[in-house]
C-alpha cells in the first residue's frame, strides 16, 4: 500500500490557481482510474479532474469555492502499489489557523511516522505587482523604453512599474500611453495618482459578481418608490424595546417589515415567488423566506430568515439577529445562505433617500426601506412634524405588473403605517 | 574667399565630432566638419588608441623579459628581448593610421565633407577655416563643438624639454632611463606602468596620500601591488615642486616639505586634462561657461540657440565613449527627433596592471542599504589558465538590498576591460541580481565571475 497524492495540475496556460465548483468523491470512498474526483473552474473553464489511480480516499483537501494553487493537493489516495507520497501528511485539521485543512479525513490506518512534518502551506501565488515608486526615487527602466518615453513625452516618474527591482517594463509603458498617460501635463501641485492595482476578483466577490451580473442580464427590473409614515410604527418600536424583557432582542424596523410582507404573502402569491426561466416555472411559496441583505467583512451576504409567517414579530428580531451574525462570522451554513423567496435590503442610517435594489435572483421582488428623517408634513391643514421614510422596491417585471407591484406596496404601507393591524387577524 | 552653407557645422574630429558628423551624415543633413590635426581626436591619434598599443606591445615585452630570466610556461628565452622603441611607435603609428583612415572612408560615405584647418569663430554660425587651399568661411544653421580636452600644464612644470605631456610620451623614439611620473591618476598610472614593463625606472608622484584617487581602494589595491612588486616608486601625498636646477630630476617635497630629488631623464606630467575652449573663438558665440567647461543642458543645447557641445569640451567624465554617445544624440535631435543624454551608467577603465573597470556606483557611494557581492578572479578556472588568477583580481557587483536592482558592477584584473560591455548593459537594462544570475555564463570565461559575483550577492556563490 501506498499513499498517493493528487495533485491540482496546470490546468491550463497562466492558470495558478484554480476554484474547486464540485467533489464528487469524499473520504472512504473507492475509486476507479479515470473516475472524476472534482470539478475546478479557472478563468476560462470548468475542468473536471479525474483520478489517474484506483484507490481509497483518504482525505480531500478543499472547501467548495475555495480557491486553490496550482500543485497542491486536492486528494489523498491509498493505493496498491508504491504511492508518490515521502511523508505521511500531518493532521492539520488539528491548526485551526490553516485554512487547507483535509475535510473529515479520517485516522490514517498507520500512526504517522515520527519525522512527519506539517504540510507547509503552498506559497502564496506571486502576481505582478504595481510598484509604488516614492516621489525622490528616480524611475527605472531600460534604455529603449526611456528613449521611447522621452519620444512620447511622458515622465517615466509618473509610470507604474511591474519589472523586478521596479523596472519599468516596455509593457508598463505602453499600457500607460495606452490609458492616455501621455496626454497629461505634469502641474505642480497634488501629484497625480496614476497606479492603476489590479485586484482578482475572486471567492466571495466573484460570486457576488456573477450573481449581480446574471440577476441584472436575466431580469428586466423595473423599481417603485413610495414614502411611508413611520411615526406611529416608530412609536410602537419605542414602546416595545422599553419594555422588552429579559433575553428579547432589540428591534428594529425590520422585523415589522418581516410580519407585513407575511401577511400579505396569501394576497399576493406572485410576489414572494422565484422563477426558474429556464424551466418557464414560478414557484410561489407559501412559506415566506425572508432574505437579509447583509454587509459582511467579505462583501454582500443574504442570510434567509425561513417560515417568516410562522413566527412572531420578538422571533423575527432573534432569527434576524442570529442568521445575520452567523453571516458575518462565517459560520453561515447552505442552508441558511439560500432558499429565500424575497429579499429585504437595508443601509440602515445610511439608506438614503432612494435606491434601486438589485433582485436577488430567481426571486422577484427585493424591499429596500431607506432613511427615517422627521419631516414637516400637512395632516387635517396643519403642519406637523412626522417620522418619514421612503421605501424603495424592485420587482420582476416577467412576472409581477406595475399594478400589482403598486398595489402590493400600498397594502404594505396601509400595514406598516397603521402597525395595529399587522397583529389583528383579519386586516 | 569661399563660402560654404551647410546644416551643420561640426568643429573637432574627435570620437564626439566624427560621430555627430557620421550620424548628420546618415540622416541626410548637409554637413561640414572641421579638424585641424588628424581625424580621430585625441583618442585616437594621441590619446586611448596609442597607448593601448604601446602598453600591448610593453606587455608583450615584459613577458619575453620574464621567460629570458627564468623558464615560464616551460618557455624559455637563450636571450633577453631588445627593444626598438622607434620600431614599436612605428607599429603603433600604423595602428593609428589605419584607424585614422578609417575614420576618414566612414565620414566620406556618410558624405560628410571634411575641412583640414583651423577653424575660428566669428559669430556662432560663422566659422573661418584656414586650410591649405585659403580660407574657407562655413555658415550653419547648427554648429556642433567638439574640441574636445588638452593636458593640464603645472605652472612650475611646463611642457618641453624634458617635461612632457601624455602626447609626447607616446612619441618618445628613446627609452627614457629614469621616468617621473606627476599624477597617479589613470594616464599616468597607464603610462608609467608601460614603460616600467618596457625596462625604465619609473617613480610616480602624487599629491593625493592614493594612487587611483577616484577609485576605491579594494579595487585599487591589485595596482597598487603589482606596481609594488615591480618597483615603481610610489611618492604619496608628496607636491612636485620644479626641475632640479641641473635639470637630471624632479624636485619634489613631501607632505611635511621635506625636499628631495629625483632623479629623470624625462618628466611625464599627467595631472588631468581641461577642455580646449581657447584660440577658435568660442568667446565670440556668447555661450555660457560651468566653470572651465561650456554648459550645456541634458539635449548638449548651449545658451545659444542650435550651437551644440559635446564630449569633453561639456564636462567629466572625460571620455571618448561618453563624447560619441552624446555627437549621435546630438545628430538626431538637429534631425529633429526627441532624444535626451540620460545614461544610467558610464563605464570607466583604467589600462593599468591589472585592468580596472567601473560601472555605475561602488560599495562606498551605494550606502548601507546596499549588498555586495565579490567573486575573485583565483576561483576562475579561465583566468588560471592564463596565468591571471594571483594578482588579486575580482568582479564587484553592487545591489539594492531592498529590490536586488544592480546599481554598479566593478572589477579589477587582467583582461577585465572586455566584461565592461556585459556590466554597463546590466546596469544600462536595470537589471536585477536575479537576472545576472539566471544568465548562463560560457565556461571557461572571465565572465563567469560576474556571475558568480551575482550569485554571493544573493548569499549562494557556487565556486566560493
Amino acid at each position: 500500500m501506498g499513499r498517493y497524492l493528487f495533485r491540482l495540475p496546470d490546468v491550463g496556460e497562466g492558470v495558478a490557481e484554480a476554484e474547486i465548483t464540485a467533489w464528487y468523491v469524499k473520504p472512504g470512498d473507492r475509486i476507479e482510474e479515470d473516475q472524476t474526483l472534482v470539478d475546478v473552474m479557472t478563468d476560462k473553464a470548468t475542468v473536471d479532474m479525474t483520478s489517474p489511480v484506483s484507490g481509497l480516499v483518504v482525505a480531500i483537501h478543499g472547501e467548495l469555492g475555495e480557491l486553490v494553487p496550482v500543485g497542491s493537493t486536492l486528494v489523498e489516495l491509498d493505493i496498491e502499489g508504491q504511492g508518490n507520497a515521502e511523508h505521511e501528511p500531518a493532521e492539520v485539521a488539528a491548526a485551526p489557523a490553516v485554512s487547507r485543512a483535509p475535510v473529515a479525513a479520517p485516522k490514517p490506518a498507520s500512526p504517522p511516522e515520527p519525522d512527519a512534518k506539517p504540510v507547509a502551506s503552498p506559497p502564496a501565488v506571486t502576481r505582478p505587482e504595481v510598484i509604488a515608486r516614492p516621489a525622490d526615487e528616480a524611475p527605472v527602466a531600460a534604455p529603449a523604453t526611456r528613449r521611447r518615453a522621452f519620444e512620447q513625452g511622458v515622465s517615466l516618474q509618473f509610470v507604474p512599474a511591474t519589472g523586478p527591482g521596479g523596472r519599468i517594463t516596455p509593457e508598463d509603458l505602453e499600457a500607460y500611453l495606452a490609458g492616455g498617460g501621455a496626454t497629461r501635463s505634469i502641474a505642480m501641485g497634488p501629484a497625480q495618482r496614476t497606479a492603476v492595482n489590479e485586484i482578482k476578483i475572486i471567492g466571495l466577490r466573484r460570486r457576488i459578481a456573477e450573481r449581480m451580473q446574471d440577476a441584472k442580464r436575466r431580469i428586466p427590473h423595473f423599481s417603485y418608490v413610495e414614502e411611508f409614515d413611520m411615526t406611529e410604527l416608530e412609536a410602537l418600536r419605542g414602546d416595545l424595546n422599553d419594555g422588552r424583557l429579559e433575553g428579547q432582542p432589540k428591534l428594529t424596523l425590520l422585523p415589522f417589515f418581516m410580519r407585513a410582507i407575511a401577511r400579505l404573502q396569501p394576497e399576493f402569491p406572485h410576489v414572494n415567488a422565484r422563477y426558474d426561466d429556464d424551466a418557464g416555472v414560478l414557484q410561489a411559496h407559501e412559506g415566506v423566506h425572508i432574505g437579509i441583505a447583509t454587509q459582511t467583512p467579505g462583501g454582500l451576504m443574504v442570510p434567509v430568515v425561513r417560515h417568516v409567517e410562522a413566527l412572531d414579530l420578538w422571533d423575527c428580531a432573534r432569527e434576524l439577529g442570529r442568521v445575520t451574525a452567523a453571516a458575518r462570522d462565517g459560520s453561515a451554513t447552505r442552508d441558511e445562505l439560500g432558499g429565500s423567496t424575497i429579499t429585504l435590503t437595508s443601509l440602515g442610517t445610511l439608506g438614503g433617500i432612494a435606491a434601486t435594489p438589485v433582485i436577488n435572483s430567481p426571486e422577484v421582488a427585493i424591499l429596500g426601506p431607506n432613511k427615517l428623517v422627521e419631516r414637516p408634513v400637512v395632516r387635517g391643514g396643519q403642519i406637523v412634524v412626522r417620522t418619514l421614510m421612503n421605501l424603495s422596491s424592485s420587482f420582476d417585471h416577467r412576472i409581477v405588473d406595475g399594478h400589482d407591484a403598486a398595489r402590493f406596496v400600498q397594502r404594505l404601507k396601509r400595514l406598516v403605517e397603521r402597525p395595529a393591524l399587522l397583529f389583528v387577524d383579519q386586516a | 574667399m569661399q563660402t560654404l552653407k551647410t546644416k551643420v557645422l561640426v568643429i573637432g574630429g574627435g570620437p564626439g565630432g566624427y560621430v555627430a558628423a557620421i550620424r548628420c551624415g546618415q540622416l541626410g543633413m548637409d554637413t561640414v566638419l572641421v579638424e585641424s590635426g588628424r581625424l580621430g581626436g585625441t583618442c585616437l591619434t594621441r590619446g586611448c588608441i596609442p597607448s593601448k598599443a604601446l602598453i600591448h606591445a610593453a606587455g608583450q615585452f615584459e613577458d619575453m623579459a620574464r621567460a629570458a630570466r627564468a623558464p615560464r610556461f616551460g618557455i624559455s628565452l637563450s636571450g633577453a628581448p631588445e627593444l626598438d622603441l622607434a620600431a614599436t611607435m612605428a607599429w603603433k603609428d600604423g595602428v593609428v593610421g589605419k584607424l585614422n583612415g578609417g575614420v576618414a572612408a566612414l565620414l566620406r560615405r556618410a558624405k560628410v565633407k571634411v575641412l583640414a584647418g583651423h577653424g575660428r569663430f566669428t559669430d556662432a554660425k560663422t566659422c573661418h577655416v584656414e586650410t591649405a587651399e585659403g580660407e574657407v568661411i562655413v555658415e550653419a544653421e547648427h554648429v556642433v563643438l567638439a574640441t574636445g580636452s588638452e593636458p593640464v600644464e603645472l605652472p612650475h612644470l611646463p611642457f618641453g624639454g624634458t617635461v612632457i605631456s601624455s602626447t609626447e610620451a607616446l612619441e618618445l623614439q628613446t627609452l627614457p632611463k629614469r621616468l617621473v611620473v606627476v599624477g597617479a591618476g589613470y594616464i599616468g598610472l597607464e603610462l608609467g606602468s608601460a614603460f616600467r614593463k618596457l625596462g625604465a625606472e619609473v617613480a610616480i608622484v602624487e599629491l593625493e596620500p592614493h594612487i587611483l584617487p577616484l577609485y576605491d581602494r579594494q579595487l585599487v589595491e591589485p595596482v597598487r601591488f603589482w606596481l609594488e612588486r615591480h618597483g615603481v616608486a610610489l611618492h604619496l601625498g608628496a607636491r612636485a615642486v620644479g626641475l632640479a636646477p641641473d635639470g637630471g630630476g624632479l624636485i619634489v617635497a613631501d607632505k611635511d616639505g621635506a625636499e628631495i630629488v629625483l632623479p629623470a631623464d624625462r618628466v611625464l606630467v599627467t595631472v588631468g586634462r581641461r577642455p580646449a575652449t581657447d584660440g577658435w573663438g568660442l568667446e565670440e558665440m556668447a555661450v555660457e561657461r560651468d566653470g572651465r567647461f561650456v554648459r550645456v543642458d541634458d539635449r548638449c543645447a548651449t545658451s545659444t540657440r542650435n550651437v551644440w557641445a559635446i564630449g569633453d569640451l561639456v564636462g567629466e567624465p572625460m571620455l571618448a565613449h561618453k563624447a560619441s554617445a552624446q555627437g549621435e544624440m546630438v545628430a538626431e535631435i538637429i534631425a529633429g527627433k526627441p532624444r535626451r543624454f540620460d545614461p544610467a551608467a558610464i563605464p570607466a577603465i583604467c589600462f593599468t596592471e591589472p585592468e580596472i573597470v567601473s560601472v555605475g556606483l561602488d560599495a562606498a557611494s551605494a550606502g548601507p542599504e546596499a549588498i555586495v557581492g565579490i567573486f575573485p578572479f583565483q576561483a576562475n578556472g579561465r583566468a588560471l589558465s592564463m596565468d591571471s588568477g594571483g594578482d588579486g583580481g575580482f568582479v564587484r557587483v553592487v545591489a539594492r538590498a531592498d529590490n536586488h536592482r544592480v546599481l554598479g558592477v566593478q572589477a579589477v584584473g587582467q583582461h577585465v576591460s572586455e566584461l565592461s560591455a556585459a556590466f554597463t548593459q546590466a546596469v544600462e537594462m536595470s537589471a536585477v541580481l536575479e537576472d545576472i544570475a539566471g544568465v548562463i555564463p560560457a565556461h571557461p570565461s572571465l565572465g563567469e565571475a560576474f556571475h558568480e559575483a551575482a550569485l554571493k550577492a544573493l548569499g549562494h556563490a557556487i565556486h566560493i
